[in-house]
């Protein structure tokens, strides 16, 4: 257990691709059982810094802990015990083409329990109607809408019901009343599973809603964070053109 | 110091075939370890000895067909010039277990199986679907490259087994059908000159050239990156480097086995 209630750590964390720096020193907390929020820039490097949270991607320089245990420099093999504790949505669903929409909701449930196979599809059949895509088990990915591939790796990363959930924007993509409805699965889940989430998302009104937690990536760090309220009463100017959405401001769009 | 330039280039290729020479070794000891720990994936071997044995059952055939028929016919204007027609059919039998059978039954596997590999697992790759076996916890080492290196290494020898056998009665047909040579003589040469060792020695080559495909094509698939341009780049890569270490590492194997 980590002292200070965080149950993933970012120490001072550089990442660069070739020339291009991407993050520059980010230090975050994402405390446990509770919804953080990541808001930043597109291209800003939030993708980059969830795949840190997991080992997908390994900073240059830093450290990730996760229950205060540094991952950095775990091997695949044991990077798998860290991993079973996660489940993740990729921002492109990334979803096994090679598989229908039942087989890549049972996967996690085929390798990691010994559940019956009735039972393993009772809960596929459960996942989706949570997500609101009941009866789509037998399609394949490549017949699905964007938004449908996005809600069924929603239920693929949920299927285990894992402690610590990386979504990586969820409702993009989606209509209106649809992300209103993801992000109180979001919510939902959070309270009765009192699981750990961490949401990147481009949309300021659901992020409000769904984080205890909000924090804000800016030029490769994280420049604010906290409750809703103290994050719309910030007194930096980047964050209220941010979360304002104001093209003037020291934020150059264009 | 213009001149220095073509031996930077050299240098500078020299480094990359060695960097990459070293990170194919490296995928290939990472599948040995990934290939001894549970769970075994019995399932998907069976998938992929059915994708490259079954699935190359027909252009095996035909490779082999024509290769012995092809092979028949031209040494017997060379034999006959001679009076040596009769060392036609072990001559065929031969060249086709020691040398044809494995080689052009592998070059044959890798167009269609090595490719395909290189294709599928650059298409993961670039999905983001390789990224996600690893969040789920399970190693795509294990869960992609294994069982197609398992179902590679044991199906070529089954497929050069059928090649050298088709090849064989493709140079029957020819020589005893087609040019009139004497049915006893063709097969009591075969017999006479052939040993079990010429088999089994090409068997083994079939099953080395099995490991290269499937890891050339695994290795240029898994580390692929660029898009669809980028899945082209390594099927086609899989293909030549794949090709190219068959056809080098033939000389060193019958080198150093016969
Ligand atoms: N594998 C990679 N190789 C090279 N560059 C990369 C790679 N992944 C990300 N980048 C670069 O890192 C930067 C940050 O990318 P990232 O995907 O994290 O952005 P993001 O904040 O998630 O943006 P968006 O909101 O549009 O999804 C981008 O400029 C991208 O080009
Ligand atoms: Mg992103």
């Amino acid at each position: 257990m980590s002292e200070t209630g965080n149950i993933i750590e970012l120490k001072d964390v550089y990442k660069s691709f070739g020339a291009q720096q991407v993050l520059k020193g980010l230090n975050l907390g994402i405390p446990r059982g509770q919804t953080t929020v990541i808001i930043g820039r597109s291209g800003g490097g939030k993708s980059v810094m969830l795949k840190h949270m997991i080992g997908l991607i390994k900073p240059n320089q830093g450290e990730v802990l996760v229950d205060g245990i540094n991952i950095v420099r775990m091997s695949d093999h044991q990077l798998n015990g860290v991993r079973r504790r996660f489940g993740m949505l990729f921002q492109e669903a990334a979803l096994f083409d090679s598989m229908n929409v039942q087989d890549n909701v049972a996967f996690p449930l085929r390798e990691h329990t010994k559940l019956p196979e009735r039972q393993v599809l009772n809960l596929v059949s459960e996942k989706l109607g949570m997500v609101g895509l009941p009866g789509v088990e037998h399609k394949m990915p490549s017949e699905l809408s964007g938004g449908m591939r996005k809600r069924v790796g929603l239920a693929r990363a949920i299927a285990l019901e894992p402690e610590i959930i990386l979504y990586d924007e969820p409702t993009t993509g989606l209509d209106p009343p649809l992300s209103a409805a993801i992000n109180r699965l979001i919510a939902e889940t959070q309270q009765k599973l009192g699981v750990t989430s961490v949401v990147i998302s481009h949309d300021i009104e659901g992020a409000f809603l769904v984080g205890q937690n909000i924090a804000m990536l800016y030029q490769g760090k994280i420049i604010a964070q906290g409750s809703p309220q103290e994050i719309r009463d910030s007194s930096d100017e980047v964050v209220q053109q941010f979360i304002h959405g104001r093209a003037e401001g020291p934020i150059e769009v264009i | 110091m213009g001149w220095l330039r073509p031996m930077e280039m050299v240098g500078g290729k020299f480094l990359h075939w060695l960097e990459e020479a070293g990170e194919l070794l490296l995928l290939f000891l990472q599948s040995v370890l990934w290939m001894m720990r549970p769970p075994f994936r019995l399932q998907l071997l069976f998938k992929q000895m059915e994708f490259v044995g079954v699935g190359s059952l027909g252009v095996t055939i035909l490779t082999g067909a024509f290769t012995g028929g092809v092979f028949a016919l031209q040494s017997y204007h060379g034999f006959s010039l001679f009076g040596a027609e009769s060392l036609v059919g072990s001559t065929v039998a031969l060249a086709l277990t020691r040398e044809l059978g494995p080689v052009l039954t592998s070059l044959m596997v890798t167009g269609r199986a090595g490719s395909a590999m290189a294709a599928e697992l650059g298409t993961m790759r670039v999905t983001e679907q390789i990224d996600a076996l690893y969040v789920m916890a399970v190693n795509p080492v294990q869960y992609l490259v294994v069982p197609r290196i398992l179902a590679s290494v044991a199906m070529l020898p089954v497929l050069t087994i059928i090649a050298d056998f088709v090849g064989i009665v493709g140079a029957y047909v020819v020589g005893v059908g087609l040019l009139g040579i004497n049915h006893g003589i063709f097969i009591s040469k075969i017999i006479e000159y052939m040993d079990f060792s010429d088999i089994s020695m090409g068997l083994v080559k079939a099953a080395f050239f099995g490991l290269i495909l499937s890891l050339v094509g695994c290795f240029k698939g898994f580390y692929t990156s660029g898009g669809a341009e980028g899945v082209g780049r390594a099927t086609t890569r899989a293909v030549v480097l794949g090709s190219v270490l068959i056809l080098a590492s033939d000389y060193v194997l019958t080198a150093m086995m016969f």
